[in-house]
């Protein structure tokens, strides 16, 4: 006589759970009766029989089978509320020959993280996505979910869940159905065998469909919580099958994963040299090399410096290419534009945040070191924030000068009729460079490293117009001279 | 009579592993699964094998909600 193993532990759990507290480490951590540990056996003999320990990475969701992890024999990270799918995508895109299978809670996948699934269906991200849904939330004690049926009584439902004040149950599968990515999408329930049976087949064609790179599907699966809902087995899988199928009929809602391609998606980039080259391509030969740093002692802590004027006068890009300068001189540097209703008419703004330490909050709002005007409503509005000792270069041409305490020096710069004198308005930013220029050498600057902001000016300038024609430059750098030369009113503390 | 060969299946229950929930009981076809009355380690009621009639269907093996719990074994004639 011999004995073989006909139905029996699937291979891929591991032998022993080692993290799982107490004594018996070769159960779960669920309640008796409960539907995720008739669904962790399903995925995990697909996982073994397909063998896919190696490839197979579980996202495992916040609810009771956030330790799903403690069992299955293969990859897993767990994840913040609802954000399953979010993680999912990074560890698809990452690596596609990965096999990612999310598994989600009804609160956890239809209610804080609703959207979260939605957009990755929508993308057709390669995962398959288990989707329990017990028509509660098990975990925190029985409280209503999306899904709980009308009538149904939960501890945040006592009288029975009323349409009329929460809506009725959400149809999940029928909703991702809607979407043109998935590529397959069926209800099952986890209640009596035939119906088992039917979800075991659901569980390994959509793992399938993720190894064949199909794209997105995804398995509803109408599973008990009898602790919460206070039933027996036998009233359980009544519960399932009779109740819970009038709103949530099983069935496949969609499959087109016969005629579906695979998925081609760009090749993700490691090699950190590459990723850099990519993201900062090095177009500007520098004068200096990486271990450059000036030496001012102004630049030991934060400078703040705040660019404003009215939409379309190039504040923002002023303040960008003062921020290309300063990274191109090895400082650490941050530029926040400030978007807004602003940009088509209003005051525009920008803030750059130099130092040779740290940058913390990269918003120039309070001390700032030095103040940029190009408009009046801008003078009114910052002129507070500029710090003690702090300098003002306004533009002459329209602003009023302004009054100041007496520690803070100003500059006036009439920069935009001198932008018209070079017959293009646009220019007028680099106008103000030039008088950022005199500022900066008369305040901050020092010997060489005054000398050098010209040669900086011109690598920003080769950098932030890289690809326009060369008289743009010419004439751009045309400006800032003529803006260095013209400054026409200076006064106050550190005006030498 | 024709000589027929009968497989025979039996069907074993971990005990420390079963947490009395019944749901094999209920999916078993043949009525060869009851709750017993010992409890085990963890104080649960350890489902009981009436010790033959299985016919190796499997269906309490994937109603379990254990992994290991239920084993169904068959045993073939050499
Ligand atoms: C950000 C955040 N909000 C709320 C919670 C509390 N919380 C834990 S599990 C859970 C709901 C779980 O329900 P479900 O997703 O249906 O999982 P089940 O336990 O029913 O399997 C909630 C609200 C949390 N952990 N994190
Ligand atoms: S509370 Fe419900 S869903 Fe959670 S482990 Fe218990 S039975 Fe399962
Ligand atoms: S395998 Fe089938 S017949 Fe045997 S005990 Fe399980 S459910 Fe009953
Ligand atoms: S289904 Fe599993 S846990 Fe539940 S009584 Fe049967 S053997 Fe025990
Ligand atoms: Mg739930």
């Amino acid at each position: 006589m011999k004995e073989v193993v006909k139905f029996g532990r699937p291979s891929g759990f591991f032998e022993k759970f080692e993290r799982r507290p107490g004594p018996i480490k070769t159960n779960m951590h669920y309640c008796p009766g409960c539907g995720h540990g008739v669904l962790h056996k399903l995925i995990a003999e697909a996982i073994g029989d397909m063998g896919l320990k190696d490839k197979a990475v579980l996202v495992c969701p916040v609810g009771c089978s956030v330790f799903a992890y403690y069992y299955f024999d293969c990859h897993s990270i767990e994840c913040a509320h609802g954000r399953a799918p979010a993680v999912a995508t990074a560890i698809s895109r990452t690596d596609p020959e990965n096999v990612v299978i999310g598994y989600q809670g009804d609160g956890d996948l239809a209610s804080i993280g609703f959207n979260q699934i939605l957009q990755a269906a929508n993308r057709g991200e390669n995962m398959c996505v288990f989707f329990v849904n017990n028509a509660i939330y098990g975990m925190t004690g029985g409280q209503m979910a999306p899904t709980s049926l009308p009538g149904q009584k939960t501890q945040t439902s006592p009288c029975g869940r009323d349409v009329a004040e929460t809506g009725y149950p959400i149809k999940v599968a029928e909703m991702i159905a809607q979407f043109e990515a998935p590529v397959y999408v069926e209800r099952c329930a986890l209640s009596r065998v035939p119906n088992i049976m039917a979800a075991r087949r659901a569980v390994r064609k959509a793992i399938q469909n993720t190894v064949d790179k199909k794209g997105f599907s995804f398995v509803e699966l109408l599973s008990g919580c009898p602790v919460n809902l206070k039933m027996k087995a036998h009233e359980m899988n009544e519960f399932l099958n009779e109740k819970m199928t009038k709103f949530f009929p099983l069935g496949v809602y969609k499959d087109v994963s016969a005629e579906r391609e695979a998925i081609v998606r760009h090749t993700p980039i490691f090699e950190p040299d590459q990723v850099r080259e990519l993201l900062f391509p090095e177009e500007t030969k520098r004068a200096v090399d990486d271990n450059f740093r000036y030496t001012a002692k102004v630049f030991d802590e934060e400078r703040r410096v705040k660019i404003s004027g009215f939409g379309g006068q190039g504040v923002l890009s002023l303040g960008y290419l003062l921020a290309t300068m300063g990274k191109l001189r090895n400082f650490n540097v941050s530029w926040l534009p400030s978007y807004g209703p602003e940009m088509r008419g209003g005051t525009a703004n920008c803030s750059i945040v130099f130092s040779h330490t740290h940058v913390g909050s990269p918003q120039a709002d309070h001390n700032c070191s030095m103040l940029i005007c190009m408009n009046q409503p801008s003078v009114d509005k910052f002129l507070g924030q500029l710090g003690e000792n702090g300098v003002l270069l306004y533009d002459a041409s329209t602003i009023r000068q302004p009054e100041v305490s007496p520690d803070k020096t100003v500059y006036g710069l009439a920069a935009s009729d001198l932008a018209n004198t070079l017959g293009d308005q646009r220019v007028a930013n680099s106008v103000m460079l030039g008088g950022i220029a005199r500022l900066m050498q008369d305040c901050f600057l020092e010997g060489k490293e005054s000398e050098d902001f010209d040669l900086a000016v011109e690598e920003a300038m080769n950098e932030h117009f890289a690809g326009k024609p060369q008289k743009v430059i010419d004439l751009n750098m045309k400006a800032y001279r003529l803006g260095k030369e013209s400054v026409s009113i200076r006064f106050g503390a550190r005006v030498k | 009579m024709m000589e027929k060969k009968k497989k025979t299946f039996r069907c074993v229950i971990r005990s420390e592993e079963c947490k009395g929930c019944e749901r094999c009981v209920e999916a078993c076809p043949r009525g060869v699964l009851k709750m017993g009355t010992k409890l085990n380690l963890m104080s649960f009621p350890a489902v009981e094998y009436a010790g033959s009639g299985c016919i190796g269907c499997g269906g309490c093996f994937y109603s379990c909600p254990e992994p290991g719990a239920i084993t169904i074994v068959e045993e073939v004639e050499e």
